[in-house]
């Protein structure tokens, strides 16, 4: 571009309009690939849950309704419902109470324990998903590691696999990362003289920690629990491994209308309730973020 | 008599059992002083303020406060206060509650709390922010809510680390006659750490210079300026030509130019001694111009000029290994001199400082 007038408003806007579109340029390759693959089906989705089905069960986009969505308030869906979100919030909760200890132990430590320590979180990453949590089916079953050493401790056999235990310990063991990983970002960048100063106006150690040390490390705890909570309801992969067929949950389940059941329309109307659930949950947490700092 | 308010007997730190951060540190603070702690970065100051903190543990020694043995005491327990380097105001509450904090940990009635804070604030001229975060305020305001959140808990002593460093320069002086008069009228033992050796010789009632982990002298503002005892001491605070000698007789030496010349009383009787003087206690003369009785003088060249303003520096060349710094006011009685002019530099007899290694 020439530079060679003195600059005027006019120029100066279009200066900077060209400015926004080589941002817009370089981030289109994104957009492309989100809208086409992510946004598009989503959208497909969408119209799904209002079509029709057939007599023999075939997806009929006409005839758009509500049925799939007055369906949702059955009994037994809104009973799959609140089992995963109640074992979704136990896991977060289970998270948080393990991981906040430990981040915090890793975030005050030296620098070479504390990457040390960072590593072996993200270790299990490094193996793949299911295959870690098929070797959990080894452990919690009636012949397996742990009903083994109860057994030769002299007591009885436990029967864990195929319980909403078992599912329960695969998500916290699979999600634990997630809520780590934040928590620690959080705690490590705590100013602490921050700390100190709470200490030198007379608050104890736990007091210093309830009144600075927590509310500021919040950021870390709403990221965490977003990270945990949402993946936690619609999992899939865990419950169907370690469920097993008594423990239905909201994943297996809209997996199922998909498949077993063929009910398109139902299936996606299932799956944009989850959605709104999780954007709720998500908008909640945020204010509660929003509220401590 | 009562005690002194901090007493350090034989301190020692030393940070991951290699680095002395403080060493055999002995000092006594009297009750209601203005004490300053004067040193490069890494001397041990900033330690030694932690250490009476309670947020360091020394390794050997004894930290008391009036009286009290302290050594191992958590900060939550000692009757001292700390304005932080960087405020660490807290950033989710309010001005009120920061300055609240302390009292509230101790219990104090609720009404009582209101009533002080409120008194504090308006102390520091703040009282309209009180409902304000910290990130709202000035860096000069803020530096006034973490004075305010320190003093209401009437500690005992009030212990202060750099607390202006943050602040731009009109404000810094203006914040180091506040900090003065404010340590007058509450009467509290101020322990005032900075490396600014200006903000130290004005506000202090005495200073400790320190160095590499070692206090190496304790006077007032005018005994550190005039009468310091080592090279250190004389080098860090203000500027200084120090000047190698022999020591030729009883009150006179020889410096390495050949020149002899009369040293106050109390040197060694031979050897390498140096003098210590300060660039406004020498005078240039013209060449043929007399000097006064009583002083010291010898021929020289001046060799730079540089203008301050309110004085000028001059550089000027007498045979010494190192040129010789010079101030002169500037008032046209006093005249200017140009480069290469031919010289005599002078200087009283007293005006000289005798400074070990």
């Amino acid at each position: 571009m020439s530079v060679e007038a003195p600059v005027t408003p006019e120029l100066e806007r279009s200066a900077r309009k060209a400015e926004s579109r080589r941002g817009f340029r370089i981030g289109l390759p994104a957009f492309v690939y989100l809208g086409l693959l992510f946004a598009l089906p989503l959208v497909l989705v969408f119209v799904y849950s209002f079509a029709s089905r057939s007599a023999t069960g075939q997806t009929e986009l006409r005839d758009f309704n509500l049925n799939s969505y007055e369906r949702l308030l059955d009994p037994l869906v809104i009973e799959i419902f609140v089992r995963s979100f109640v074992l979704a919030l136990v896991t977060t909760a289970i998270c948080l109470l393990v991981s906040y200890p430990f981040a915090y132990y890793i975030a005050t430590r030296g620098p070479t324990l504390r990457n040390v320590l960072l590593v072996l979180v993200m270790i299990p990453f490094w193996s793949n998903f299911l295959v870690r949590t098929y070797a959990w089916r080894v452990l919690l079953g009636t012949d397996g590691v742990v009903s083994q050493i109860s057994q030769a401790l002299g007591g009885g056999e436990i029967r864990v696999l195929f319980t909403s235990s078992a599912v329960l310990i695969g998500l916290v063991y699979g999600f634990l990362p997630f809520m780590v990983l934040p928590l620690y970002a959080a705690i490590e960048r705590l100013d602490w003289s921050l700390v100190e100063a709470a200490r030198d106006l007379y608050a104890n150690g736990w007091t210093a920690f309830r009144k600075v040390t927590l509310p500021l490390s919040m950021p870390g705890v709403v990221a965490g629990s977003i990270l945990v909570f949402i993946p936690s309801l619609g999992a899939y992969v865990t419950p169907a491994i370690l469920g097993g067929a008594r423990t239905v949950l909201l994943g297996d389940y809209i997996v199922s209308q998909f498949l077993a059941a063929r009910n398109w329309p139902f299936g996606s109307a299932l799956s944009f309730a989850v959605m709104f659930v999780m954007l709720l949950a998500t908008v909640f947490y945020f204010r509660m973020g929003a509220k401590t700092l | 008599m009562a005690d002194a308010a901090v007493e350090l007997i034989g301190v020692r730190k030393v940070f991951d059992d290699e680095t002395v951060a403080v060493d055999s540190l002995d000092l006594t603070i009297e009750d209601g002083e203005f004490f300053s702690l004067l040193g490069p970065s890494g001397c041990g100051k900033t330690t030694t303020l932690r250490m009476i903190a309670g947020f360091e543990y020394p390794t050997e020694g004894s930290v008391r406060i009036h009286g009290a043995e302290m050594g191992l005491m958590p900060p939550n327990e000692r009757p001292v206060n700390t304005v932080f380097q960087s405020y660490a105001l807290f950033p989710h509450m309010t001005v009120f509650d920061n300055v609240a904090f302390g009292l509230e940990m101790r219990k104090v009635a609720k009404t009582d709390v209101e009533a002080r804070v409120r008194r504090v604030l308006d102390q520091v001229q703040l009282s309209k922010r009180a409902d304000a975060r910290p990130s709202q305020l000035s860096g000069g305001m803020q530096q006034r809510v973490a004075l305010a959140r320190a003093l209401v808990n009437e500690p005992e002593v009030l212990l202060l680390d750099e607390p202006l460093g943050a602040l731009d320069l009109k404000l810094r002086q203006n914040m180091q006659y506040e900090l003065k008069d404010l340590q007058s009228r509450v009467g509290i033992t101020f322990i005032y750490v900075t490396h600014d050796q200006e903000e130290a010789l004005t506000m202090s009632d005495r200073i400790g210079v320190m160095s590499e982990g070692r206090l190496l002298q304790v006077g007032d503002s005018h005994e550190i300026y005039e009468r310091p005892t080592s090279r250190y001491v004389a080098d860090f605070i203000g500027d200084i030509n120090l000047v190698d000698a022999e020591v030729a007789g009883p009150g006179s030496a020889r410096l390495s130019n050949g020149v002899q010349v009369s040293i106050p009383r109390g040197h060694p009787a031979s050897g390498s001694i140096a003098l210590a003087l300060r660039p406004e206690r020498l005078a240039i003369h013209r060449q043929g111009e007399a000097v006064p009785p009583g002083r010291n003088h010898m021929p020289a060249r001046i060799t730079r000029r540089t203008y301050f303003g309110d004085v000028y520096y001059y550089d000027v060349d007498a045979g010494l290994p190192s040129v010789l710094d010079v101030k002169e006011e500037n008032r046209p009685e006093i005249g200017t001199h140009d480069v290469d002019d031919q010289v005599v530099v002078s200087w009283s007899v007293e005006a000289a400082n005798l400074v070990s290694e």
